[in-house]
């Protein structure tokens, strides 16, 4: 396979969030702590990206022609290890030594460790100025056809670096850095607006010189026109697009949907199991 | 010697070079190119220079996806902000990910003069030096500063150079060559060993010619290179020696006389005395007289050595 453009499929991309959605309760269960309300939000939005949107190369994660994805919100790694997984980065046999000792799977993404892991994050804030670098990069050596497309959360919109950097993409130029806000609206403390009120973030970005567009991130077929379209958007407009997900924490799983206490909190095994049969999973060892 | 020079005027310059050698090299900056000397790099190579604005945080983050994609990312700014303000970029987005990150910041120690305390970073060294997969050097003159900038250009990895804003003794020749984890013995001695780094190795020879006065025999090393430490050549003086102080415009907390203390104290206890900032902030003033206050000149270093030596 070489990191041509994938035919978006929505059928498949659908098909592709629900088995990472089960591999994400089955690795946390196993793991016994990690992060599940955040991954399942993030899952249809990185089903997407890695099913469709992205060009991109499991066999040759180094691809120098290949998109670049960066988690900022490192602690929905269970998402990308599943979409690496699913998509042949690596055995889906590793999802189950996450976050034990010696694992190539961290608590938060280790990019000396894990293959298609672009950037180690887990301090939040940070992703958006490194995906900005890894833009310039690519100017540099005039490799125009890759986007780097950058995974934030809404609280982590809370951190100053954000916006140090959502000013730096639109002073540079930079059409070839795609931001996607999962704005699932809850952080550990409770709801955003409480805790620290973002207000508007489409405005925000727009208001910091980008393109901002709003989405529903759990709609495969509307990420896929906003998410495909994004990068020649950005082109047309001449500014960078940021995309404002609408989600929903612990998308899939009834008890986890919309509860904050759910953001750093593995479920039992009596809890994944009730989990994995309401997600229509196959069956899974556990 | 020949005149005085500050180190970071090898910054810019040096960057310019190795980039019109071939390397592949670009610079983040966050407002204070002029002051740093990369505007000379950005006045070159303007396509391969980004200014974050007054924002290190983003500065380092910029650099590190720069080095992601393949650059060898030089980063500056003063020592004070590249360091404390973006530490946890440093620590968890550079190191962590073992990036070719150079961080090369100027105006560090208290030469930085009339400032003051606010930008007289004395803490740096400590704060680089405990990272995993750091190198720290901090080059004593303008021709160690040039070839540690080559050094950290040509080596993987993340590292920190100390640069400085005074004019300070140049000692080295030009093309000095330097190494990682290697320290160089500038003058001979049987006495008393004084480790130093940064401006602090002019003082250090002079101290040894006041000790020499008194017929104390000082072996005079310049550290260089403070993480990895040249182990061999320190024992080495330290067997021969059994006395050693060190010298730093630095806190003595966690910087260079930190370092050869955890090294002699596992490998080779003998008497020692730090000289540096005693856990103290800066203060205005000019450079040379802010040496004297704060206890770092030539003087001050034979006086530690004399006091060692006649305790021990």
């Amino acid at each position: 396979m070489t990191a041509a453009r994938q035919t978006a499929d929505p059928a498949a991309v659908r098909a592709l969030a629900q088995r990472m959605r089960c591999d994400i309760v089955t690795m946390l269960a196993e793991a016994g702590s990690g992060h599940p309300g955040g991954s399942l939000s993030a899952a249809d939005i990185v089903a997407a990206l890695y099913g469709a949107v992205m060009r991109h190369d499991p066999q040759r994660p180094d691809d120098p022609r290949r998109d670049r994805f960066v988690l900022s919100k490192g602690h929905a790694a269970p998402v990308l290890y599943a979409a690496l997984a699913q998509t042949g980065y690596f055995d889906g046999d590793h999802l189950l030594t996450l976050r034990k000792l010696g694992s190539m799977l961290q608590g938060h993404p280790d990019s000396t460790k894990t293959p298609g892991v672009e950037i180690s994050t887990g301090s939040l804030g940070q992703g958006l100025a490194v995906a900005n670098g890894m833009a310039l990069a690519l100017r540099i050596d005039q490799r125009t056809e890759p986007t780097v497309y950058c995974m934030l959360g809404d609280g982590e919109l809370q951190e100053g670096e954000v916006w140090e950097a959502a000013m730096f993409a639109s002073h540079h130029g930079l059409t070839n850095v795609v931001a996607i806000v999962d704005n699932n609206g809850l952080q550990i403390d409770g709801a955003c607006s409480e805790v620290m009120c973002l207000g508007d973030i489409a405005a925000k970005f727009a208001a910091f010189g980008w393109e901002a567009a709003e989405c529903d991130g759990h709609d495969v077929d509307a990420l896929l026109a906003v998410l495909g379209g994004s990068r020649e958007r950005a082109e047309v407009v001449g500014r960078p697009v940021a995309v404002v997900c609408r989600t929903v924490k612990g998308k899939g799983v009834s008890f986890m949907e919309g509860d904050a206490d759910w953001h750093g909190k593995a479920p039992t095994r009596e809890q994944a199991a009730a989990a994995l049969a309401e997600l229509g999973c196959e069956e899974v060892a556990l | 010697m020949s005149g005085k020079r500050a180190t970071r005027e090898a910054y810019g310059p040096t960057l310019v070079e190795l980039t019109r050698e071939g390397a592949d090299i670009v610079v983040v900056e966050a407002d204070l190119s002029k002051s740093t000397t990369t505007a000379k790099f950005a006045a070159a190579y303007p396509e391969r220079f980004f200014n974050a604005g007054v924002a290190e945080q983003n500065m380092i983050g910029t650099a590190a996806g720069l080095a992601s994609g393949g650059k060898v990312a030089f980063t500056g700014s003063f020592a004070v902000f590249a360091t404390g303000r973006a530490y946890d970029q440093i620590r968890n987005t550079v190191c962590y990910s073992k990036l070719d990150v150079k961080i090369a910041p100027t105006h560090a120690g208290i030469t930085v003069g009339p400032d003051g305390g606010s930008h007289q970073m004395l803490e740096d060294i400590a704060l680089m030096r405990v990272l995993p997969g750091m190198r720290v050097l901090v080059p004593a003159d303008v021709h160690a500063a040039a070839a540690a900038i080559r050094l950290a250009a040509a080596t993987p990895g993340p590292f920190y150079v100390r640069l400085g804003r005074a004019a300070v003794p140049v000692i080295h020749p030009e093309g000095v060559e330097v190494g990682v984890g290697r320290a160089a013995v500038l003058r001979e001695g049987d006495d008393v060993t004084v480790v130093a780094c940064g401006v602090m190795v002019a003082e250090a020879l002079a101290a040894a010619d006041l000790l020499a006065a008194d017929g104390i025999s000082a072996e005079v090393v310049d550290a260089f290179s403070i993480k990895p430490l040249d182990a061999e050549t320190l024992l080495a003086s330290a067997r021969k020696t059994g006395a050693v102080v060190t010298a730093e415009e630095h806190s003595v907390i966690g910087g260079l006389g930190s370092a050869v203390a955890e090294l002699l104290g596992e490998h080779r206890p003998v008497p020692m005395r730090r000289v540096g900032v005693r856990d103290s902030f800066g203060t205005s003033g000019e450079p040379d007289e802010l040496m004297a206050h704060y206890g770092l000149t030539a003087a001050d270093i034979a006086q530690a050595v004399r006091e060692l030596i006649g305790s021990s």
